[in-house]
């Protein structure tokens, strides 16, 4: 496999993005193109990559270590020289794989989830566009080209949660999401111009840094890990910018699943595992990662409890799950923060898919108390959102539980019990408060009774393929304790951190530990909700129902001080001095300009008169000046 | 007898000059500015002859023919164009043309 094929992972998704922008285009302009031509590019594109990626991964199964491919040199000045570069090892084309296969399952059924829709080209020349950004983001072999990736999925995601334009609350929750993640990339801009300032002259693709990052001084390096990790923070939806990804949630839901919740809001756990490295030598900051991870989680979990909104549930949970991710990349095993992100990617994706699926159902109904008795009415959904919903819960043998129990397990091994109790607390949460969705959605009495809408075989069929993976997932990971080989620590060996050594009793009894809790969560949710009677008024107030007032706190403190802070500018700055300045000067020249034009007014003999004192004192001058 | 000196020539021309200026800064009428200005045409002529016979050269004299010529051709323009205007506007008051004026304000 000839390593510059790693270019065209990148490059089909962006072409057929350019192409399908064109089409649609001329859709709109000229003649309309019918759906079906704008399906094939748009579905060709991500299987396209897959398969590649999926070359890619028989040469890495082949004992290839890594592939470059390094096209052009990008910028050089002066001796910096930032080249255009792809690099193909273990880690990114084990993203790559799991995106484009995602990606692919949600593009089939964004096919039938968008069908009839005046915007259907543009929403896959976006979607494609993504992909293409995402896959530009893993496939990088500096920071820099990290960072165009990182921008990209950014622009998409703003642009795919805007997408219904007309209204302006989706709007807003598309400016919203690209102003948080405007503080996140800032925080990733400053460390990488910090890390470029330090190691820039001796080469800045990832294989120069972690030669190099040594000669960093300490300080510096917990700056630049930290300023690195507001940038995840920004995209993957942590404490305190985790707030743009539950309004982010306006989007169409095929948008839901594929940015925010399988693919882009992985990359700041991506970013972290791939400056393993530098994350390696300053264990503080990742002990203040997992940290953040740990009460993202709890937080997230918390406010789930209590939302009607169906997305808005997923979006919880989303922040939640990967908030267990960066537990684990904080404490330096990032082959099992991967392990989750890849489970969680599959189970994850068929929650979103399978509620996109309820809400079409319904004709566009988001509150799950406006549900209820779905279970005879969709069986096939019915059962592959209890596929997801077992999976997120963490029971075995669904792919959540060997993930989250390893994180789990991770956790206790370096002996931050808070850290694992906090996840464990979290774990029953989550069982409770998926279960409740699924309880109110599926089941209860006294529902209303309502005709549904027919979902179409191109949305099942995704979901019936992602309930297969959610299922089985988890057996990629299968604990060496039960004398399975764990593929993934085998195969990102490099990630896997310090092997820990658990005693087989101890790690049965965590087990058994973290799939009580599970179940305690789900039996609560059972009998408050499974047969929940859709007659009673639900309570929408209280501190959890409202996020904690979160997002009234911030825009206390800092929307409204920066709305002030403009309005001064805008009224007394503007106004009151440049604007007076500027139209004084020109008010003068106004003046100025009437009383010279008053001369001219047409009286000849005035006229005349000018003339003879005019040409008396210039002779009188001549005179004067001659006669001497 | 009154003397008649070369400065008694240089005085008068000065004095219908400056009878001619008044003239024409201060009546309305055009005909009268005409002649107004044919008059400081005149005094001029008068200064030229005067130094010509002055200093005994006949050029002055030839200018002033020359400017005679040219003041009677300019009669005939000056008078066909006072007559259009007046077609114009039923006026020979000079105060009346003030199409060029600046009006109203910025």
């Amino acid at each position: 496999m000839s390593s510059n094929f790693l270019s065209w992972i990148v490059l089909i998704p962006l072409f057929s993005s350019i192409l399908l922008g064109a089409m649609y285009l001329y859709s709109i302009s000229v003649k309309k193109i019918a759906d079906k031509y704008f399906t094939f590019f748009a579905l060709l594109a991500p299987m396209a990559s897959f398969f590649i990626g999926f070359l890619f991964f028989l040469g890495l199964l082949n004992g290839d270590s890594e592939y470059m491919y390094e096209p052009y040199t990008w910028l050089g000045v002066n001796g910096y020289i930032i080249s255009m570069g792809f690099l193909g090892d273990k880690l990114s084309i084990f993203m790559v794989l799991f995106v484009t296969f995602i990606g692919s399952m949600i593009h089939i059924y964004a096919s039938g989830y968008m069908k009839g829709d005046d915007g259907y080209g543009k929403f896959f020349s976006y979607f494609n566009l993504f992909m293409a950004s995402m896959l530009l983001l893993v496939l990088a072999n500096s920071p820099i080209i990290m960072f165009i990736g990182w921008e990209g999925v950014g622009l998409c995601s703003y642009l795919l949660i805007g997408f219904y334009f007309s209204e302006p609350l989706n709007v807003v929750a598309g400016n919203k999401a690209f102003l948080a993640n405007r503080v996140g990339d800032l925080g990733f801009l400053v460390g990488i111009v910090y890390l470029f300032f330090y190691v820039g002259k001796l080469g800045f693709d990832y294989g120069a840094l972690e030669d190099y990052v040594s000669i960093v001084p300490n300080h510096i390096l917990v700056i630049i890990g930290v300023s690195l990790f507001i940038g995840a923070m920004g995209k993957s939806a942590q404490i305190p910018l985790y707030v743009w990804l539950p309004d982010a949630m306006a989007g169409p839901t095929p948008v839901s699943a594929l940015i925010h919740a399988a693919t882009m809001v992985t990359a700041g756990v991506y970013m972290v595992a791939r400056f393993h490295f530098l994350y390696d030598l300053i264990p503080n900051v990742g002990v203040f990662i997992a940290y953040i991870g740990a009460f993202s989680s709890l937080f997230a979990a918390i406010i789930a409890m209590k939302q009607t909104d169906i997305k808005k549930i997923l979006a919880y949970s989303t922040i939640s799950q990967l908030g267990y991710m960066f537990v684990a990349v904080g404490l330096g095993a990032y082959s099992t923060g991967l392990f989750h992100v890849f489970t969680h990617a599959f189970f994850k994706a068929l929650l979103f898919m399978g509620a996109g699926a309820v809400i079409i159902a319904l004709h566009h109904e988001q509150n799950i108390f406006k549900m209820g008795g779905l279970r005879k009415k969709i069986p096939l959904i019915y059962s592959v959102m209890l596929v997801g919903t077992l999976a997120i819960s963490g029971i075995p043998p669904f792919s959540g539980f060997f993930s989250k129990d390893e994180i789990l397990l991770k956790a206790y091994n370096h002996n931050e019990y808070l850290i694992y109790g906090i996840g464990l607390f979290t774990a029953g949460l989550t069982a409770y408060y998926m279960f409740r969705l699924f309880f109110v959605t599926f089941e209860g009495k006294n529902y209303k009774e309502r005709k549904m809408q027919h979902v179409s075989w191109s949305m099942k069929a995704p979901l019936v393929v992602l309930a297969i993976g959610a299922a089985f997932a988890g057996f990629i990971g299968y604990p060496k304790i039960f004398g399975g080989a764990n593929l993934i620590d085998n195969w990102l060996e490099a990630w896997s951190g310090t092997p820990t050594h658990i005693e087989f009793s101890a790690d049965i009894m965590l087990m058994s530990v973290s799939v009580l809790a599970g179940l305690i969560g789900i039996s609560v949710a059972y009998f408050k909700f499974f047969k929940y009677d859709f007659n009673q008024d639900i309570k929408e107030s209280g501190l959890v129902y409202n996020k904690f007032y979160i997002d009234e706190i911030i825009d206390f403190l800092i929307v409204r001080r920066i709305r002030d802070l403009s309005t001064f500018v805008a009224v007394v700055i503007d106004d009151g001095i440049i604007d007076k300045t500027v139209m004084s000067l020109s008010n003068g020249f106004i003046n100025l300009g009437r009383r010279v034009g008053r001369m001219q007014s047409a009286n000849t003999r005035a006229y005349a008169f000018f003339m003879l004192v005019g040409l008396s004192s210039f002779s009188i001058y001549l005179i004067l000046k001659l006669g001497k | 007898m009154i003397e008649v000196s070369f400065m008694s020539y240089i005085l008068l021309a000065i004095m219908l000059f400056s009878i001619g200026i008044v003239g024409v800064i201060s009546r309305k009428n055009i005909f009268i500015i005409y002649m107004s200005l044919e008059l400081m045409l005149n005094s001029i002529n008068l200064i030229l002859v005067a130094l010509s016979r002055y200093f005994g050269s006949m050029d002055g004299q030839i200018i002033a023919m020359m400017v005679m010529a040219i003041a009677a051709a300019e009669a005939v323009v000056f008078l066909s164009l006072i007559v259009s205007l007046y077609r114009l506007k039923h006026s020979i008051n000079i105060d009346d043309y003030n199409s060029l004026k600046q009006k109203g304000t910025l």
